[in-house]
């Protein structure tokens, strides 16, 4: 088994650029909701030095000294280019993992180990034709190699013209390379676990992989030793091709200005929990249990602090907005207190198990809900846009909701929005 | 005789009381909603007004004609569905829709609001019309690659010189 893990370069500036060729060869960044902080470079941030996740009003010195322009997440456009590149790559394979909005892995069994970095080039050239974004693509014996070689691919440490194959490099070469790079760039190992294991003199990807994985499983998980396994070529990740439903749904955001009353976080707990729960029917399942959390914002010393969360069983395990919002609001009533600056809150629907495998209720009658309204409701909000059927507690303004001041166009989903040419 | 003054309140207001014809029902919508509902009241009654968002609108194709009064003998003979997407779009993942905006077009059908449906899978050729990009700008125009040279040509010259 080998596969191949594609990827798309600075998949959200590349989005921006696609529809408005103008920002091409210009510093942009993407920035998370509320504006807050960096998500995405265009290769000119990066070399000024600008890191993943860095708060854009720290930035904004060197922003207006470079001219670098700043676009809000606008996560409908990307979402719409992330499909059309997934459909394209499942051309390749019969085996597609999505493993995230810019990246997928193909299985490549049945296919010639020569043919791989042929039918590498043929993957970018189709997608920058077809959909307009670049990608780079690594091709490894296990799906750890294979995100390394993309790492190489995209960096230029191996390969060429943004495909790495590893089957094609000898194993000198591949000891040279994992001597180069360093262990954190490896899938897996995060700051903290690279800080602990440069305590044991484990630096470059090469040190890992020879490390003794015994060890490694002891001193920290099986699923280190797992890794250093699949770095020695020994497949132990499987494709995992059909996302499991989700065991829990989580909808939360901070609010653009702070809030203090409890009519204003009910409007935002509602809102969020009608997200959660159309996202629970989605995928047929009902919920037992409701968390509401509500905090302040903690990098504000100066204010009070406030946070706390509760959880809300229920007698009967439900998918309706109605009952369900009755819940997460009688449990954001009990844990909120006047006096404080909320800034964010949240909702999480637990317990999840599919629709129509749930437990009677010992006293009481059961009653199924309103499966009927429900559906009216989705296909409502499905075809008129989120929100056009909702509960009155949702509000109609809401003021506190995200601030997005940089956003580009639907280009690609709205008639209104669509691209003008001259 | 006392000066008139005119009243600042009450009086007639436009568009106020109870309409005649048909009864009323107040309704609150969402801001987003209003146009559409206005554009489906103002079509003449029993029209079908597309929704914006539509997806896609298949109408039956029958073999020959539809006779009235008896159960329709054409049941049997439903061929396919036409889709307009069908008609238009052979690469759906790599079509955009544009929005054509000037007139440097119009001698090729192409006027200020035309909806352009664009296939990236094609390669362009000689004598396509094309989108091209000019100094960060996104265009349309007529594609000419002769001897090895490429120039994009705009089309709105008249047609018709009046004499």
């Amino acid at each position: 088994m080998s596969f191949a893990l594609v990827d798309g370069n600075n998949f959200y500036v590349s989005c921006e650029r696609m529809f408005n060729p103008m920002l091409e060869g210009k510093p942009i960044v993407v920035l998370s909701n509320n504006d807050g902080c960096v998500v995405a470079r265009s290769a000119e941030v990066k070399a000024l030095g600008v890191k993943m996740g860095e708060p854009w009003f720290k930035l904004k010195a060197l922003a207006k000294r470079h001219g670098i322009l700043a676009y809000s997440s606008n996560y409908t456009l990307y979402a719409d280019m992330s499909n059309r590149m997934m459909r394209v790559l499942s051309t390749y394979s019969p085996q597609q993992e999505i493993y995230s909005i810019d990246e997928c892995f193909l299985g490549l069994d049945g296919f010639s180990p020569a043919e791989f970095p042929v039918m590498g080039q043929r993957m970018r050239q189709h997608v920058k034709q077809w959909v307009g974004l670049p990608v780079c693509v690594g091709i490894a014996p296990t799906k750890t190699l294979a995100k390394l070689a993309n790492h190489c691919a995209k960096k230029d440490l191996a390969g060429a013209e943004g495909v790495c194959d590893f089957g094609q490099m000898s194993a000198a070469e591949l000891d040279s390379l994992f001597g180069r790079i360093k262990v954190g760039e490896v899938w897996g190992v995060g700051r903290r676990l690279t800080e602990r294991l440069a305590g044991l003199g484990i630096v470059t990807v090469r040190d890992l992989r020879d490390a003794d994985a015994g060890m490694l499983r002891r001193e920290f998980s099986v699923v280190l030793e797992r890794t250093v396994l699949e770095l020695r070529g020994f497949s132990c990740l499987e494709l995992e091709e059909l996302a499991p439903a989700k065991k829990q749904i989580m909808s939360s955001r901070s609010f653009s200005a702070c809030i203090h009353t409890l009519p204003e976080l009910e409007e935002a707990v509602s809102t969020y929990l009608a997200r959660a729960a159309e996202k629970l029917r989605r995928q047929g399942s009902v919920a037992e249990a409701v968390q509401v959390f509500i905090r302040t914002n903690p990098f504000n010393q100066n204010h009070p602090q406030y946070q706390q969360a509760i959880t809300v069983p229920l007698t009967q395990a439900t998918s309706d907005t109605v009952r369900l919002t009755r819940a997460a609001l009688w449990g954001l009533k009990r844990i909120y207190r006047p006096g404080f600056a909320y800034q964010k809150a949240g909702v999480m629907l637990m317990d999840l198990h599919p629709d129509g495998q749930t437990q009677g209720v010992l006293f009481g009658t059961t009653s199924p809900g309103r499966p009927a309204l429900m559906q009216v409701m989705d296909r409502a909000n499905a075809r008129w846009g989120r929100g056009t059927l909702r509960l009155a507690v949702e509000g109609a303004k809401k003021p506190w909701q995200m601030k997005r001041d940089h956003m580009s166009p639907a280009y690609t989903t709205r008639w209104e929005d669509l691209p003008r040419v001259n | 005789m006392k000066p008139s003054i005119k009243p600042t309140h009450g009086g007639h207001r436009p568009g106020a009381g109870r309409p005649k014809g048909e009864s009323t029902k107040v309704i609150r919508l969402p801001v987003s909603l209003v146009s559409a509902v206005q554009s489906l009241r103002a079509a003449p009654t029993g029209a079908q007004v597309p929704s914006p968002h539509a997806t896609s609108l298949k109408r039956p194709l029958f073999g020959h004609k539809v006779r009235a009064g008896f159960p329709s003998p054409a049941d049997d003979y439903v061929e396919a569905w036409l889709d307009l997407n069908e008609l238009l779009i052979e690469h759906k993942d790599a079509t955009f829709f544009l929005r054509a905006s000037g007139d440097s077009m119009t001698g090729a059908g192409i006027q200020e609001g035309s909806l352009l449906v664009v296939d990236r899978a094609l390669e362009a050729r000689h004598g396509d019309i094309v989108i091209a990009v000019i100094d960060g700008e996104l265009t349309v125009k007529r594609l000419e690659k002769r001897r090895g040279k490429i120039r994009l040509v705009a089309e709105n010259r008249p047609m018709h010189r009046s004499s």
